[in-house]
């Protein structure tokens, strides 16, 4: 399966890198990869707003850049109010005449400390604003660039160095917020998940978010090595254990309309997933049934979400 | 140029349809709404071809400024008290990346408790960010600052920030000359930022700098808002031309002959006049000593308007709570390495809206002059406390 992916990957996606080799991420960051895969999506003009975060901080040290697109970073809460700005002010540029009519790809990128929770009340902003912009939430489950720390998208268990496991404590004691749900709650045109494990899958979903007639959220889940604690030679396995146990499902919600692909009538049981990774390994059995039947109720609601 | 009378707040809004905005980005707060709704309803009706955006609130307002300054688009908010503070850490961003906002600052007290009439707390916890400040008195200083503030804020590549008074400047009609599309000629040149989001052109704005280059980054940052002076007299000079009113970095009154000065910022300096006047008539040599330019300070106008003087009264519309006042502090300090200088008596007053009359000025002039004679007592008087 692996082998085959990147043959078809070669030949279905254009060569040109808007993120240049040379930057300074982790080995085997699964960030690194989703952004490179994403930006394969970018057949118009494109603009990056990015947030601070690992991101940020792997492709900008002035003076250098890994970005041959128009890229800019300002704070770490405000990304989708920046690109807000941007969208806007080419709308209006272009209506006054001030500049060349074209389309102009707004693209906001945040990790999910960024997204879910500092940088929250922003996105709700720009998407009940209807904002034309396509905003790419890279998960990796905590906030990785100032050291781990958990966020309210850490999954229940993983042990980070502030949800550290212990005597008195499982790690993080509380599930992970269901960002993609909340998006979907404003009834923007087009919500998806992804993961750079699936790399077509992945850039043909930031292609139909911009693509279309409003805000557009994609939600991509990036393991992280040096976090979640796996060798660096394993985050496009460890990205498909996550959607082959199900503890992340891919699907769309386009208009409203649910669509789950990989639909799996069977999961691979969550401990294949959670036992490859250092943040899990302190989990007790029955802590790890828990899990799977968490995961298995709500793949199931998932499921019947996409029957509707 | 057409004289009407008019809410000072819907004055300042025709200077930003005057100055063709591309985007306005605003939050709704107490007393800055007046000057939003005004442009919201110029936008509703097509009197001004731009986009307002209704932000969530103050933080995205100035972060939607930003991003739009950043694509090349002239940007305005208006502002007062909390949001100012809520916008804080955003305002850093923009005058460090060289962004050419322009904003209104309705002042207003900070809570807590919660006030929301004028003084000057909330812009002086700004007074660090980078931005060019500069204050307007009365409702046609405040329609012509903010002209003025597009050209300056785009010559220089950084923010600007107009100060006025909350409900004493904004919730007042004013008989105010306006001008016209005509008259403001080339004072407004169409906005060509050299550094913007362009397809055609790639940049990185707003990368990361360690301890090897942030200095340099910070050092021409503080240069280029020194060198701002410049571009803030010029585009006064040429306004000037335009219209026949004349604005300084520090503006004098009754100050030729003086011997005691009264220095202070905003609407009070009003006020203030007419105690001026009044003690003229008794005999007293006194005079007004106006900062309008906040940032950059404009040292060397303020130590030559005072350097004849034997005391400076100074009065702040804030406290900076366990240390001088901050317009106190930084006369001293401006002053302090002169060979000559007046005794400088420091008050704090006005605060929350608590009026002062020109007789309170008038008292707070002659007190002033009890404390010169009898030397260094108190760091600073606090003016009309109740018993």
């Amino acid at each position: 399966m692996m082998a085959f992916s990147t043959v078809y990957v070669q030949r279905a996606l254009p060569k040109k890198e808007d993120l240049a080799p040379g930057h300074r991420a982790c080995l085997g960051c699964g960030e690194a990869l989703a952004v490179r895969q994403a930006c394969k999506a970018f057949l118009e003009d494109t603009i990056i707003v990015n947030a601070t975060g690992c991101i940020e901080i792997f492709s900008s040290p002035i003076p250098f850049t890994s970005w041959r697109v128009p890229w800019i970073h300002v704070l770490f809460e405000n990304t989708a109010a920046v690109a807000s700005g941007v969208e806007s002010a080419f709308k209006v540029r272009m209506r006054k005449g001030k500049c060349a009519k074209r389309k102009v790809n707004v693209v906001a990128m945040a990790g999910d400390g960024g997204t879910n929770d500092i940088g929250l009340q922003a996105l709700s902003g720009a998407f009940e604003r209807r904002h034309k912009l396509t905003y790419l939430c890279f998960d990796n489950e905590a906030y990785m660039n100032t050291g781990i720390q958990r966020s309210s998208a850490t999954p229940y268990g993983a042990s980070t160095t502030t949800s550290p496991a212990g005597k008195l404590s499982i790690g993080q004691r509380t599930w992970k917020k269901d960002m993609p749900k909340i998006a979907v709650a404003h009834d923007i045109p087009y919500v998806a998940t992804a993961c750079p494990s699936y790399p077509i899958d992945l850039v043909t979903k930031v292609r139909k978010g911009m693509a279309a007639n409003g805000p557009a959220y994609i939600h991509i889940l990036s393991p992280c090595p040096t976090g979640w604690g796996f060798p660096s030679d394993l985050t496009v396995q460890v990205g498909r254990l996550a959607v082959e146990t199900g503890i992340f499902p891919l699907y769309e919600v386009e208009n409203g309309e649910y669509k789950i692909d990989p639909d799996l009538p069977k999961l691979r049981p969550i401990k294949d997933y959670l036992m490859v990774q250092r943040r899990f390994r302190h989990l007790s059995p029955e802590e790890v049934e828990r899990i799977q039947e968490e995961v298995s109720e709500r793949y199931l609601r998932l499921r019947q979400e996409c029957r509707k | 140029m057409k004289r009407v009378g008019m809410e000072v707040s819907h004055a300042v809004a025709e200077a930003v349809r005057l100055a063709n905005v591309d985007l306005i980005a605003a939050y709704p707060i107490t007393p800055q709404t007046h000057i939003v709704e005004r442009l919201s309803e110029a936008v509703a009706n097509g009197e001004i071809d731009a986009e307002f955006i209704c932000v969530e609130s103050e933080h995205s307002a100035m972060s939607v400024c930003l991003g739009a300054s950043a694509s090349g688009a002239r940007t305005y908010t208006a502002t007062s008290a909390q949001g100012l503070e809520l916008m804080h850490e955003v305002l850093y961003v923009t005058s460090g990346m060289r962004l050419p906002v322009s904003m209104t600052v309705a002042n207003r007290a900070l809570s807590a408790p919660l006030n929301i009439l004028c003084d000057h707390s909330d812009l002086m916890a700004t007074r660090d960010t980078g931005w060019i400040q500069m204050f307007a008195e009365n409702g046609q200083e405040a329609f012509d600052l903010t002209l003025c503030s597009f050209r300056i804020a785009e010559e220089a590549m950084l923010p600007i920030m107009m100060h006025m008074d909350g409900f004493t400047l904004t919730h007042v009609v004013e008989p105010i000359l306006l001008m016209e599309e005509g008259e403001v000629g080339d004072l407004i040149p169409e906005f060509k930022s050299p550094m913007s989001l362009d397809p055609d052109n790639p940049l990185t704005l707003g990368g990361y700098a360690l301890a090897s280059e942030y200095t340099e980054v910070k050092v021409s940052q503080e240069k280029a808002v020194r060198e701002a002076k410049r571009v803030v007299k010029d585009t006064w000079r040429r306004f000037g031309e335009i219209s026949g009113r004349f604005y300084n970095p520090v503006e004098c009154y009754e100050m030729e002959d003086a011997r005691i000065g009264l220095a202070l910022q905003g609407s009070f300096a009003e006020t203030a006049s007419i105690a001026v006047d009044k003690m003229r008539k008794d005999g007293k040599k006194v005079g007004l000593v106006r900062p309008r330019l906040w940032r950059p300070f404009p040292f060397e106008e303020l130590r030559q308007a005072t350097k004849d003087l034997d005391a400076l009264v100074v009065l702040d519309r804030s406290l900076s709570v366990g240390s001088h006042p901050p317009l106190g502090s930084e006369i001293r300090s401006a002053l302090y390495g002169q060979p000559k200088r007046p005794q400088v008596v420091s008050f704090v007053g006005g605060l929350g809206g608590r009026d002062i009359t020109p007789e309170g000025f008038e008292r707070m002039i002659e007190d002033s002059l009890k404390i010169a004679e009898a030397g260094p007592g108190e760091e600073f008087l606090i003016f009309g406390v109740k018993e």
